[in-house]
């Protein structure tokens, strides 16, 4: 049973691995290729970027390594396990739009749920994981909005929410889907210490990016994506303007 | 008048029955209503007409049991159908509950018009599950609501947070290593359940009252989902009560409109004077739909 109570189990390839290993992967929906033979490596303990157009099939890469979309072929490999042994160690920012927020809830409520699969089937949270949740919100600077009703809250709000119950989830891999968009400065620049602070803490965090001007600032790996694997690598030899244009077509802005 | 019904034994029971039933309607009609589900749960009610007549027509007798079965059965085709034809076509999912729930209407209507022209008196009263008459309920119908609605409490109790993320976030649920589809087939079917008990009381046409409106009425009031769920049940109750009590003092009307009227009118004053999100609040308060916060 995948959900199941668990202490934080530490994936055994974690000094010098892979963090995730994809090969040969294509996803379709329907008719229409998604993603198409897709070669990926991700080293463990790495701030990755993954950027591209719309439709690039990001969120579907996020999705197959989360083990929610069945690969028409190729393998997904997380910390050397296949992805639905491997969820333990993955905790996961959907985009902020995915949810409804006039849900009647409050921002614990909602970072709590990162407590969730610790608890296993039946069980409610208890005092330790209130302590948890806290800490995470603290994290993101939002302790004192704990008990807010999450429909009052600022989109920048919003997002720091999804990111303090990926915390809670206490994970070694995270995968955020556009954690970023339409945050104001102050928010991306608090989001971002987060992220640094995950990598310090020895984490993988691959985070789905749409402003091309902050990559290099933010990140220190990158991977284009457009359907294809156009490049993956340190943003010094993937993020050039050759592999941008390859992602984005000729029309794209070519950033030195 | 005075209150001399309730020392109606017969009334009583009729008005606990009807209590349950409502008070059912309002804690899983939260969670149709959180998921954006309640015109499938319009669809399932109407689709178990055909399964009730059906039951009828091939057993040849009214036992109760039999009959919810049948309804169950048909409002869970119902329901599967609508996944089917969202999932497998391009039909749209508000056109699939139109057509399922008018094909299976329909068919239950022609069914149950074919049935009436039977010879034998067995048929009789049939047509009182369309819009419900609780004074048909029996002691053991009742103590059967009784069971079920403890049933359902339980699993919802316990798979609490199962369902309350399932309902907020589906695919974080989904990530987060629960069984997202098996939980949907068990929500469905707990509501199916609700459907078939309250269509005694409440009929097909208008069960789907029961489920929306008192949690459309809660959420009004509350911010908070524990909240929301108990006041959906006490307003489900409350309706169920009322209605009963409305319908028998007017006398001879079927129940299923009487506590269709009664949750409708729970839920506009709810609509209107709710403190916070009322319309009269709403309008009130400078520059706000709702009590939405900055954005931005």
């Amino acid at each position: 049973m995948p959900f199941f109570p668990s202490v934080l189990h530490e994936p055994s390839t974690l000094v010098d691995g892979l963090a995730i290993e994809v090969t040969d992967l294509t996803v379709m929906y329907g008719e229409r290729p998604v993603l198409w033979d897709v070669d990926w490596q991700v080293p463990a303990g790495v701030l990755m970027a993954v950027v591209g157009p719309n439709g690039a099939g990001k969120t579907t890469l996020l999705r197959a390594i989360l083990g929610l979309v069945r690969p028409v072929a190729g393998s997904i490999t997380v910390f050397g396990r296949p992805p639905a042994e491997a969820r333990r160690w993955i905790a996961y920012v959907p985009q902020r739009t995915a949810v409804d927020w006039d849900f009647p809830a409050t921002v614990l409520d909602v970072v709590l749920m990162g407590r969730y699969r610790h608890l296993g089937w039946v069980r409610r949270p208890g005092a330790q994981d209130r302590e948890r949740a806290m800490e995470a919100l603290a994290q993101v600077g939002m302790a004192d909005l704990a008990h807010r009703q999450i429909g009052q809250l600022s989109v920048g709000q919003q997002q720091r929410v999804f990111v303090a119950r990926a915390l809670a989830q206490d994970a070694w891999l995270y995968l955020m889907d556009e954690p970023f968009a339409g945050v104001d400065a102050i928010t991306e620049q608090a989001l971002i210490e987060v992220l640094r602070g995950l990598k310090a803490a020895g984490r993988t965090v691959i985070v789905v990016h749409h402003d091309l001007q902050t990559v290099p600032l933010y990140f220190e790996w990158v991977t284009l994506l457009n359907v294809r694997c156009v490049a993956c690598g340190p943003v010094a030899t993937a993020f050039t303007g050759d592999s941008l244009r390859q992602t984005y077509g000729e029309r794209a802005i070519v950033i030195s | 008048m005075g209150f001399a019904f309730w020392l109606d034994p017969t009334f009583r029971l009729v008005a606990v029955g009807s209590a349950l039933i409502g008070a059912v309607g309002g804690v899983l009609g939260t969670f149709a209503l959180l998921r954006r589900q309640s015109l499938l749960g319009d669809a399932m009610s109407h689709a178990a007409l055909p399964g009730i007549v059906l039951a009828f027509l091939l057993a040849g007798s009214r036992d109760l049991p039999l009959l919810l079965a049948g309804a169950s059965l048909s409002a869970w085709l119902g329901a599967l159908l609508v996944v089917l034809i969202t999932h497998r076509s391009r039909i749209r999912p508000d056109a699939a509950l139109g057509l399922v729930l008018s094909v299976f209407f329909g068919f239950g209507i022609v069914l149950l018009t074919v049935a009436q022209r039977q010879p034998t008196a067995a048929q009789a009263g049939l047509e009182r599950f369309l819009f419900g008459q609780a004074a048909m309920m029996l002691r053991r119908d009742v103590e059967g609501i009784a069971l079920a609605t403890v049933l359902i409490l339980v699993v919802v109790l316990l798979l609490w947070k199962e369902f309350k993320v399932l309902a907020f976030d589906p695919a974080f649920a989904a990530a987060i290593g629960l069984p997202v589809m098996a939980l949907d087939v068990l929500l469905t079917t707990l509501i199916v359940l609700a459907i078939a008990l309250g269509l005694h009381a409440v009929g097909v046409v208008l069960m789907s009252a029961v489920l929306v409106a008192p949690a459309a009425a809660a959420r009004q009031w509350t911010h908070r989902l524990e909240r929301m769920v108990i006041l959906a049940g006490g307003f489900g109750a409350l309706s169920g009560v009322l209605g009963t009590l409305l319908s028998s003092w007017i006398g001879r009307l079927p129940t299923g409109p009487m506590i269709a009227l009664c949750a409708s009118g729970i839920a506009l004053f709810s609509l209107l004077f709710a403190p916070h999100r009322g319309l009269i609040w709403t309008a009130k308060s400078p520059g706000g739909k709702r009590d939405a916060g900055p954005s931005g």
